[in-house]
């Protein structure tokens, strides 16, 4: 089948030259962005892209990413055939499958019609679901998933009407291995008289051709767009786990964290042209769970969106359309939202293509604060203990030492002193936490490890200031620390907190310090494998049910550690809530909401605790003093804390000495 | 037409013991802070600025370290700081302090006429609350003392509207301008210093007044004019009372402790 090659010459040079400036126009503002140097260490790059974007490792962490990849998958090897389609209509005598060896051309024949099944029942599949099922998120019924799907259905089937009139005319030579398109031409064609066949396939040939290039064209406008992003996003994704934010340069004339779009760096941007809409990152986001007006996806989407608003202007230096903070429309993020994020990861962690957006939402936080001084009044408290008196509550630091009362506790001295015990603000100050802290010593005295304290020198980690945007305080914080830590040779560190042990193991390696940070529940586990501690007995405390701190889990992979201790110590691994792991779920205090009032929707806290009483138990095991207040607040809330305590992994470990 | 604001770094008296020997003040390693009432004394002249137009001015009587707190006035978005510092200031009272700072509002006042001075209603460290009274005395201004609102300031007709926030009531009073102002914490919320505005204080300039440029009779400044002298210093006894279990760490038992005590003493009415 041949059609009309000048006119189909005509056609092509038309929808390309129409592509090629749709996305010169969509890409040239991805340029706009600030720097930033993700083209290092190709290798790693590409073995990821081949993980994650051609084998959809993270698409498939749901039963229903297998629908995608069947897709995904047809359409790679469609690209071949359409490839061929498209240069076979313009140069017919150069260029055609029949001209290949005769087993390839089978081979790729019978491939091409079996893709082209798989691809429209991968269509069906999804459009049904649309239609049939609950929506799996808010946009799964919008416009732009029936127009792509009805294009890909057409597209498929168009294929099958090409090759079946041929096949009914006798002129495919591959006929017997392109069943699907056979069973077309037995069903639908049999019997026609050849003018029709011929009509038929002209037909169903420039259907294909017309639909082929209306997809092309409609991709860059739409959220499909993410077809020709979403690799490329994979290669470019951050290859640490994303667990800190930059650092930020104070000197006169700087402007601090994002205001306006431009000010994201082109992968931020990029990020934004990648994201299909999947509405994973909203299913696993605490906030949204909760009924706040705060959706990771949204986000993303307001960013897009934001840039194509306001592209011109930005080219042109002209005013802005549309702000990006608190301009009330899609497009625009308010405040609201930026400051209801725990920065817990689970929408980084869920993002099949490594998009990053709660980094984002510190990015606008950076600006609020330290250019605006915008924030929640209940932060106004907080960032003045902090920087007066180095711990959120503005206590004295000679309370940081009422923990020890009746131990005896030594100094840190290098030399003497092997480990630093970093206790950190809570598990210093705050009464029922520094009862873990006591845990702790007494499992460190019992394993013979040789360690020491700060005592009313320690200063806070500044994680919580951090992750408010307000780096400004963070970095005069991290330099008190480095100054003191230097001073004092500490080199190992023990810490209680996932928020000091994130902070020191990575917020704080920017500033070039190379401390060895374990957390306790690292440091138990090991010391129980190697028999260093020993425990006198098995521990009942009924049905332990554990939760996983963000902190030490997504942001750090430890998630077996606090597992096995609690095995080790009650006998039997802990009850998993429905969301754990890498799925866990917030308990509300991380990213400094530890010291904000929940104010719209569900408390993240009482939604945790519901979650764990789903699972009736005695224990709700932490290894985070956040997780620790969050959720005896949530059980409080609940009216169950007569029946649940909430423990420590090291409390736990103390009981069976 | 300026606002001025007077402010004092303290030591962080909750952060001071008392040497039982010597009942002097342990210093060494308390941090020094900006007297909590100073704060919102800095932040009310900081308002009227922005209502009013007034130039925002700091001004602050001790050490030359001193000039770290000053930089945080200018970080908020004072205006213009003077330091009064000189060894001869040094040891001074209430009333030795208020003259250093009653002659500091007059040397501004012959630059740029001043319509309000601001103090914070005391300090933290000494509780007297008398050097703002004792400067609107020096200076003849109207002293209008625990003030927690400003309801308007009329600069052309030289007129301010305030609420004094008094035991168990309020009393609203207008007073002709220049007046003097002492303020509750009440008053306002502190807004926050952006970082440019912190970066541009850390490099500001600021201004040093000591006696050579005063030029004070040294005999009514510092611990010469002071009409107060320390004997002793030492922490009262408790009179009476006492200290039920430990609400730190087992804040249920001490409850049930303090609880078993006012039934016992018949002190509840259920």
């Amino acid at each position: 089948m041949s059609p009309d090659i000048v006119l189909f010459a005509v056609v092509i040079v038309a929808a390309t030259a129409l592509f090629g400036w749709s996305c010169f126009r969509r890409f040239r503002l991805i340029t706009l962005g600030r720097d930033e140097d993700r083209f290092d260490k190709i290798g790693e790059r590409l073995k990821n892209t081949l993980v994650y974007a051609f084998g959809q490792r993270r698409v498939l962490r749901r039963p229903f990413g297998i629908n995608h990849v069947v897709l995904y998958w047809s359409f790679l090897i469609l690209f071949l055939a359409n490839a061929e389609f498209v240069l076979h209509g313009l140069f017919p005598a150069y260029v055609s499958l029949s001209r290949l060896p005769t087993g390839l051309y089978y081979t790729l024949a019978f491939i091409f019609d079996l893709a082209s099944l798989l691809a429209l029942l991968a269509v069906l599949v999804a459009l049904s679901r649309r239609l049939f099922l609950p929506p799996p998120h808010i946009e799964a019924r919008s416009r732009d998933s029936f127009v792509i799907l009805s294009l890909v259905a057409v597209l498929m089937i168009a294929f099958f009407g090409v090759h079946a009139s041929e096949i009914a005319q006798g002129t495919e030579a591959a006929a017997r291995f392109m069943p699907v398109s056979a069973l077309v031409a037995a069903a639908f064609m049999s019997g026609a008289p050849l003018d029709s066949l011929v009509g038929a396939a002209g037909f169903f040939w420039w259907l294909h051709a017309l639909v082929l290039l209306g997809f092309l064209n409609y991709l860059p406008y739409s959220k499909h767009l993410h077809i020709l992003t979403a690799i490329p996003n994979c290669y470019f994704r951050r290859l640490d786990n994303v667990k800190t934010q930059s650092r930020e340069e104070f000197t006169a004339g700087n402007t601090y964290g994002v205001e306006r779009v431009e000010q994201f760096t082109w992968k931020d941007l990029f990020d934004s042209y990648s994201c299909t809409e999947c509405g994973r990152c909203s299913d696993a986001c605490p906030a949204t769970f909760t009924g706040k007006p705060l959706d990771p996806r949204l986000v993303v989407h307001d960013i897009k969106a934001n840039l194509l608003k306001n592209g011109s202007q930005i080219k042109n230096k002209t005013d802005r359309v549309l702000p990006l903070i608190g301009g009330g429309q899609v497009g625009s993020v308010s405040e609201e939202v930026i400051w209801e994020c725990t920065t817990c990861g689970a929408c980084v962690e869920e993002c099949p293509v490594f998009i990053e957006q709660y980094p984002r939402i510190i990015d606008m936080r950076r600006h609020l604060v330290e250019m605006q001084a915008r924030f929640p009044d209940d932060l106004s408290t907080l960032f003045e203990n902090m920087e007066q008196r180095s711990n959120p509550w503005g206590m004295a630091p000679a309370e940081r030492t009422k923990w020890t009362a009746d131990m005896s506790i030594r100094p840190f001295e290098a030399g003497k002193t092997e480990y630093l015990f970093f206790i950190g603000c809570a598990g210093a100050l705050s009464a029922r936490s520094r009862e873990t802290t006591r845990s702790i010593a007494r499992i460190l005295d019992a394993a013979g490890i040789s360690w020491g304290i700060l005592g009313r020198d320690e200063l806070c980690c500044g994680d919580s200031v951090r992750r408010l945007g307000n780096e400004f305080v963070f970095d005069r914080m991290a330099e008190e620390n480095i100054k003191l830590f230097t001073e004092k040779g500490i080199t190992r560190m023990i810490t209680q907190c996932p928020h000091c042990f994130s902070s020191f193991h990575d917020d704080y390696r920017q500033y070039g310090l190379e401390l060895e940070v374990v957390h306790h529940t690292e440091l138990i586990s090991r010391l129980l494998k190697e028999s260093r501690l020993k425990l006198n007995h098995t521990v009942d405390l009924g049905n332990v049910v554990f939760h996983d701190s963000c902190y030490l889990g997504r942001y750090h992979q430890i998630y077996e550690a606090p597992r096995e201790i609690v095995a080790s110590v009650t006998g039997r691994a802990p009850i998993e809530m429905e969301r754990h792991h890498s799925r866990s779920f917030c308990c509300g205090g991380g990213g400094g909401h530890m010291w904000m009032e929940e104010h719209v929707g569900k408390l993240i806290n009482v939604a945790r605790i519901e979650q764990a009483l789903e699972k009736d138990p005695a224990t709700i095991c932490v290894s985070c003093p956040y997780c620790m207040t969050m959720l005896e607040d949530g059980l409080k809330d609940k009216n169950a804390d007569d029946k649940v305590r909430v423990l420590d992994v090291a409390e736990i470990v103390a009981r069976a000495l | 037409m300026l606002v001025v604001a007077c402010i004092k770094q303290v030591p962080d008296t909750t952060q001071v013991k008392i040497d039982p020997d010597t009942g002097t003040l342990i210093r060494e390693g308390v941090p020094f802070i900006l007297n909590p009432f100073d704060v919102h004394a800095l932040e009310e002249s900081l308002r009227l600025k922005d209502k009013y137009g007034l130039r925002a001015t700091v001004i602050s009587m001790g050490p030359p370290n001193t000039e770290v707190t000053l930089r945080k006035a200018l970080a908020r978005g004072a205006d213009q700081t003077v330091l009064l510092s000189d060894r001869a200031f040094g040891g001074a009272d209430t009333l030795a302090t208020s003259m250093v700072l009653a002659s500091a509002i007059r040397r501004l006042s012959q630059a740029e006429e001043v319509a309000l001075v601001i103090c914070g209603q005391q300090t933290i460290d000494g509780d007297t609350a008398q050097v703002g009274p004792g400067i609107a005395t020096r200076l003849g201004y109207a002293q209008l003392t625990l003030v927690d609102c400003i309801e308007y300031v009329d600069l052309p007709a030289r007129k301010v509207k305030v609420r004094r926030k008094l035991r168990g009531r309020h009393e609203v009073i207008e007073a002709p301008l220049p007046a003097l102002i002492t303020v509750t914490r009440e008053i306002n919320r502190l807004r926050y210093p952006t970082v440019p505005m912190r970066l541009m204080a850390e490099e500001a300039a600021i201004t040093l007044w000591d006696n050579q440029k005063m030029g004070l009779d040294e005999a009514t400044i510092g611990l010469k004019g002071s009409a107060t002298q320390v004997r002793r210093i030492f922490s009262p006894e408790r009179a009476r009372g006492e200290i039920l279990g430990d609400g730190a760490n087992e804040p249920e038992k001490a409850a049930q402790l303090l609880l078993g005590k006012l039934i016992e003493k018949d002190l509840l009415y259920l």
